[in-house]
């Protein structure tokens, strides 16, 4: 809502206070200022120039060369413009003058001809091209005849104003009209309002004489309110008018559209205007379309309606989308001479839902979607009456022609000042919550403890005690609230063991040398299941803003690529990143998608780089296999993670292992496909992937301490000569499994697969432990335990000692 | 024999002289003092002297033998130091050189600012409480007293899966869900987490960002202490200087509901470019919990009252760190994820 401070000032006094200052006590005490608008834009020099001569540029064809008379001389002029005329009143900018934009105006000459100025259009002061009147969108603009040369064109035209635009939130659309945030500026100010005046003669001829009135929709168009002018003469608005309606964002047309725009803007109730003799039939009927009906609006859309939609007909075909939009083929046009004024009370949701279907937003549709003030419906339409007596010449037919079964109770508030305050921790009194209720005026009245308020109808957002408590906070002020803390039992906050588990898995993951990414959820179809750990259908948007932000992601690590993509692209030598975050699967009971916490990581690029002392190492499976072992250690679950080869779409399948724990599968592990690496224009590059709800919901022992041992540990190393295929980590089972209590810990130290081994052979070396925390093992008990352990690895794996 | 031990003598001091490491000097010391030395082998040949002159020679050959092993030992001492220094030299490296890096990465900036404020509150008591990011319509709008047609959904476009379920607009319906399964007892929580609206990505618009909303339901719980929380929170956030001013807002799970500005942390209220010039910065919404909200997940609006405020993580690291585009966070640049390497407690 764009407010005019001068026209304002017609319904409240604000006098002696800043513009700027005003703004700031709007926005303190309850609706936000946006911006304080100049509309001078910083312009002087600009004055009223009479055209005494004008004649075409002989070297130009387009210029006329003006004599304007400025007040203290008569000027030369060169004018570009199409619509320059002798005898008409323009906005001349002198030399020197500073137009918006910083354009400084200087004496020129143009093909050899003196041009001292400028003669202006609207758009070269600052206004908006969608704002000037039609007939002067093309060229200057012409003022009226009264117009004084030498005289500052500004105030004239309302740009010696200064503008509030107002941030409305949806509850405050009381203050979408000139009247609203005036009885807002009265509280705040403690100043009284000045109301708009309608007198106008009746003629003795009876409105209802004239038009026939029926509504078919009491739901949707509880009150309907007609008037009927006579003899008006289509013309300009007066300059003020024009200039107010400039301000307030909206373009003027001619006087009659102008005035219900006008008092739109006043009263913020929206207003038609029909041609009377185009309505044809003396009647209006207000009903439901029928559905596949069809109008054509002011607009020239050819609109198609359905059957919630309002519309008014002339009780054959329709004339107007209630509240939305008029007919063309009722416009009020040049040979108009007698108009229908409508001010009616539309429901909020109708006008809405019709205005969602047909994509068409209006000044007036925006209004009642909102709720006007029920007792403005006939204020209003009597002020545009008046106004069009003033302004048209127009003959006002007696009475109106009236549908009203609107409920226009004020809504009752009953609230105790104890209340009040207890809500707020203040201690306001009596007589100032009655002041400020009084200055919000507020009907009130206090007795036996109790405030009981009659909610002004223009102020549909007051309903229930806590309203009252927060127009009594916003009035008084809320700096003056004090400070306190919740007074209540003394709990201990924290987090669950599942958040404080995740927090330590990111410290873990960090100190492992990865950064923390946050990605989309959001992906396209085809990415939405790629190296999703389940196979579970895909949750899509309705309705998404494009293919590639269209379905919900069920696995991270295409978007992780993607950074590893944009990363790399950027000379970055190293790449390894994690992200914890839900992936989405399917559809439950519920209807909502089971949501999975997920961690996976990527990694690329040189992983040790301390070159000058030869340490140089780029990233390879077993880096981030290292990471997840030392996660699992970190969580308690090393003992039942497993790694098995697997094969998953898109990584490569002899570098693929789904992991386990306690054999159950929680997650993925891979190399990216060579050929996905190349379409991403990647190096080697390893992704995991781990339903991290599943690890951290996993029950873990309670850490219990394991004595330390005075007694020695006896290594015994060995190196096996098995197949090539066999896995390392199928022999480390069969130590495991094989070597007896005493057997505390293997550890695979070598590995061999080259020229001195036999074909199709390898040579894996393991370094045992024993250990007896009781007392010192014999070498005859190690001899014996060990000696088990070379008969289980020859009989189920072939291994051999190597020589 | 006492010239040829002087002789000796001699000898063995020039050649202690000359030794130049420890290796010749320990040769001059066996050549000279050892088993088989000359000196030993006088001491032997006494044998062969007069009884009466024997402990005279013998006094002198000890003489002798201890003047040589004393200037011997200092000749060692010396060498020995000699060669320490030469191998410290040796050894010496240049310690400019850089060092073997612990490469470690960190926390995600939003997730830095949410745990800070994760963690302030925790200290005040709070929880932390999660909820799912796809969202019925009835906890994500109805249940927060915005029944279906509300003017106000129009603030929040949001992404519909269908006609009942949406990806969550804000981390509220969490609350409505706390609420739900507290049944009435008293409320003290914190509600990060991701959220989701229908915009445009831009330098200030993403469709994807976080929120973390704070609850506190009990008996009279006033919005006095609704400003003395967010205070705290202020002064923690963004330095012990800052106040705050609450401005009336709208949102419709709170009545009376504002906005809070914190006095700029960059100018301290004088005007800057932060603050747009005009010395204050708004940094969240919060009001008085509605009734109707209270009433809807079952508590007494008459007995309880409560308070709730919310705030966008990315809005408060684009302040506190000059981030000045919003998509930063979302592209993963290592270049931007490594600057919040180090700790600022
Ligand atoms: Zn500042």
């Amino acid at each position: 809502m764009l407010v005019s401070t001068k026209w304002l000032a017609e319904y409240v006094n604000t006098q002696g206070l800043d513009p700027k200052d005003l703004g700031e006590k709007i926005t303190r005490s309850g609706i936000e200022v946006d911006a304080v608008i100049d509309r001078s834009q910083g312009m002087t020099n600009v004055v009223v120039g009479h055209v005494k001569e004008c004649v075409k540029h002989p070297e130009a064809d387009k210029l006329n060369i003006c004599q304007v008379d400025v007040g203290e001389e008569t000027t030369q002029i060169i004018c570009g413009a199409p619509n320059v005329a002798e005898g008409q009143k323009v906005i001349v900018a002198r030399p020197g003058a500073v137009l918006p934009g910083g354009i400084k105006i200087k004496k020129a000459k143009l093909r050899g001809e003196e041009s001292n100025g400028m003669i202006c259009s609207l758009q070269e002061l600052g206004i908006e091209g969608r704002l000037v009147p039609k007939a002067y969108a093309e060229g200057i603009y012409v003022l009226p005849e009264t117009a004084t040369p030498g005289e500052s064109a500004l105030p004239l035209l309302g740009l010696d104003d200064i503008i509030l635009e107002l941030g409305l939130t949806p509850n405050r659309s009381d203050a979408l009209s000139m009247l609203g945030v005036a009885y807002e500026v009265g509280a705040i100010l403690s100043e009284d309002m000045k109301y708009p005046e309608a007198m106008y003669t009746e003629s003795n001829e009876k409105a209802s004489d004239y038009l026939n009135l029926r509504v078919d929709a009491i739901e949707e168009n509880p009150m309907y309110v007609a008037k009927v002018v006579k003899n008006v003469h289509i013309k300009e608005s007066p300059l003020w008018l024009q200039h107010r309606l400039m301000a307030a964002g909206v373009r003027p047309h001619n006087n009659v559209v102008d005035i219900t725009n006008y008092v739109l803007m006043e009263y913020g109730q929206p207003l038609h205007a029909f041609d009377y003799d185009r309505l044809e039939t003396k009647e209006l009927v207000i009903r439901l379309a029928n559905e596949g009906e069809k109008i054509v609006t002011l607009d020239d859309q050819e609109r198609t309606l359905k059957s919630n939609h309002l519309v008014i007909t002339n009780g054959k075909e329709p004339v107007a989308i209630a509240g939305v939009m008029g007919g063309a083929n009722s416009e009020v046009h040049d040979g108009t001479t007698t108009v229908v004024i409508e001010s009616a009370y539309f429901a909020g949701g109708s006008v809405r839902q019709t205005s969602k279907d047909q994509n068409l937003r209006s000044d007036a549709s925006a209004r009642f979607e909102k709720g006007v003030d029920p007792k403005r419906v006939i204020l209003a339409a009597e002020r545009a009456a008046s106004l069009l007596a003033e302004l048209a010449g127009g003959e006002v037919l007696a009475g109106s022609v009236v549908v009203d079964e609107l409920d226009k109770t004020p809504v009752e508030v009953v609230v105790s000042p104890d209340f009040i305050n207890n809500r707020l921790g203040m201690k306001i009194s009596l007589e100032d919550m009655t002041s400020i209720l009084t200055r919000l005026k507020f009907d009130h009245q206090a007795a036996n403890g109790y405030l009981y308020i009659n909610a002004p109808t223009r102020r549909q957002d007051i309903k229930i005690p806590e309203d009252i408590v927060e127009e009594i906070a916003r009035m008084y002020g809320y700096d003056e609230i004090p400070m306190t803390l919740p007074v209540e039992e003394s709990k201990p906050g924290g987090l669950t063991s599942y958040q404080a588990k995740r927090r330590q898995v990111r410290a873990y993951l960090e100190g492992a040398g990865l950064y923390q990414a946050i990605t989309y959820s959001l992906t396209s179809k085809e990415m939405s299941q790629k190296f999703a750990l389940e196979t579970a259908p895909v949750t899509e948007l309705l309705m998404p803003m494009s293919e590639e932000r269209s379905t919900l992601r069920q696995s991270l690590i295409p978007h992780l690529l993607d950074a590893v993509t944009y990363n790399t692209a950027r000379q970055a030598d190293t790449v390894a990143l994690y992200e914890v975050g839900s992936v989405f699967l399917g559809e439950t009971e519920s209807g909502l998608p089971h949501e999975q916490e997920h961690l996976a990581a990527v990694i690329a690029g040189k992983w040790v780089d301390h070159s000058w002392q030869g340490e140089k190492k780029a990233v390879d499976f077993f880096v981030l296999k290292g990471i997840i072992e030392g996660l699992m250690e970190l969580l308690g679950h090393s003992k039942e993670l497993t790694f098995e080869r697997a094969v998953v779409d898109g990584l490569h399948p002899g570098r693929t292992a789904s992991i386990k724990l306690g054999g159950e599968e929680i997650g993925l592990i891979g190399q990216l496909h060579p050929s996905e690496q190349k379409v991403r224009d990647l190096k080697d590059t390893y992704v995991m992937e781990l339903n991290l709800a599943k690890v951290l919901n996993k029950e873990v022992e309670a850490l219990y301490y394991a004595p330390v041992s005075k007694f020695p540990s006896i290594t015994r190393d060995i190196a096996l000569v098995v197949d090539s295929e066999k896995a390392a980590g199928e022999l480390q089972a069969i130590i495991q499994l094989s070597g007896g209590r005493l057997l505390k810990a293997v550890h695979l130290f070598d590995l061999y697969e080259g020229e001195k081994m036999e074909p199709g052979k390898k040579s894996v070396a393991f370094s045992l432990t024993y250990f007896d925390p009781e007392r010192t093992l014999t070498d005859e008990e190690v001899v014996n335990a060990h000696n088990k352990v070379l008969k289980a690895l020859a009989e189920q794996a072939g291994a051999e000692l190597r020589g | 024999m006492e010239a040829q031990l002087q002789q000796l003598k001699e000898e063995a001091l020039q050649k202690i002289e000359a030794s130049q490491n420890v290796k010749e000097l320990n040769d001059v010391r066996v050549a000279y003092l050892g088993k088989k030395g000359p000196i030993t082998d006088l001491l032997k040949g006494m044998g062969k002297l007069p009884a009466e002159e024997r402990p005279k020679m013998g006094a002198l050959v000890n003489v002798v033998r201890e003047e040589v092993t004393e200037v011997l030992e200092a000749r060692m001492a010396l060498l020995q130091e000699q060669a320490i220094q030469a191998q410290l030299e040796k050894e010496s490296i240049d310690v400019t050189l850089p060092g073997r890096p612990v490469k470690t990465g960190n926390h995600h900036p939003l997730t830095r600012v949410v745990e800070e404020i994760e963690d302030l509150f925790i200290s005040m008591g709070y929880e932390i409480a999660e909820g799912p990011e796809v969202e019925k319509d009835y906890y994500n709008f109805e249940a927060l007293n915005l029944p279906k047609g509300h003017p106000a959904r129009d603030m929040q476009d949001s992404f519909y899966i269908s006609e009942d379920i949406l990806l969550r607009t804000h981390t509220s319906p969490v609350q409505a869900r706390t609420m739900e399964a507290k049944e009435g007892k008293p409320i003290k929580i914190i509600c990060p987490g991701k959220v989701y609206r229908r915009d445009n990505d831009d330098a200030t618009h993403s469709h994807q960002f976080t929120q973390i909303e704070g609850l506190v339901i009990g008996e009279n719980i006033r919005m006095s202490d609704l400003k003395g929380t967010l205070s705290v929170f202020a002064k923690k956030m963004f330095g012990e200087d800052r106040e705050i001013r609450l401005r009336p807002s709208f949102f419709p799970f709170t009545e009376p509901s504002v906005e809070m500005d914190i006095s700029c942390f960059k100018c301290g209220g004088s005007g800057c470019n932060v603050c747009k010039k005009t010395g204050w910065i708004e940094i969240l919404g919060a009001g008085m919990v509605h009734p109707n909200v209270l009433e809807m997940a079952g508590y007494d609006s008459k007995k309880l009252s409560g308070f709730a405020f919310g705030m966008g993580p990315e809005r408060i690291a684009m302040l506190k760190y000059g981030v000045e585009d919003i998509r930063h966070f979302y592209t993963n640049d290592v270049r931007f994820l490594s600057q919040f390497h180090r700790t600022e407690v």
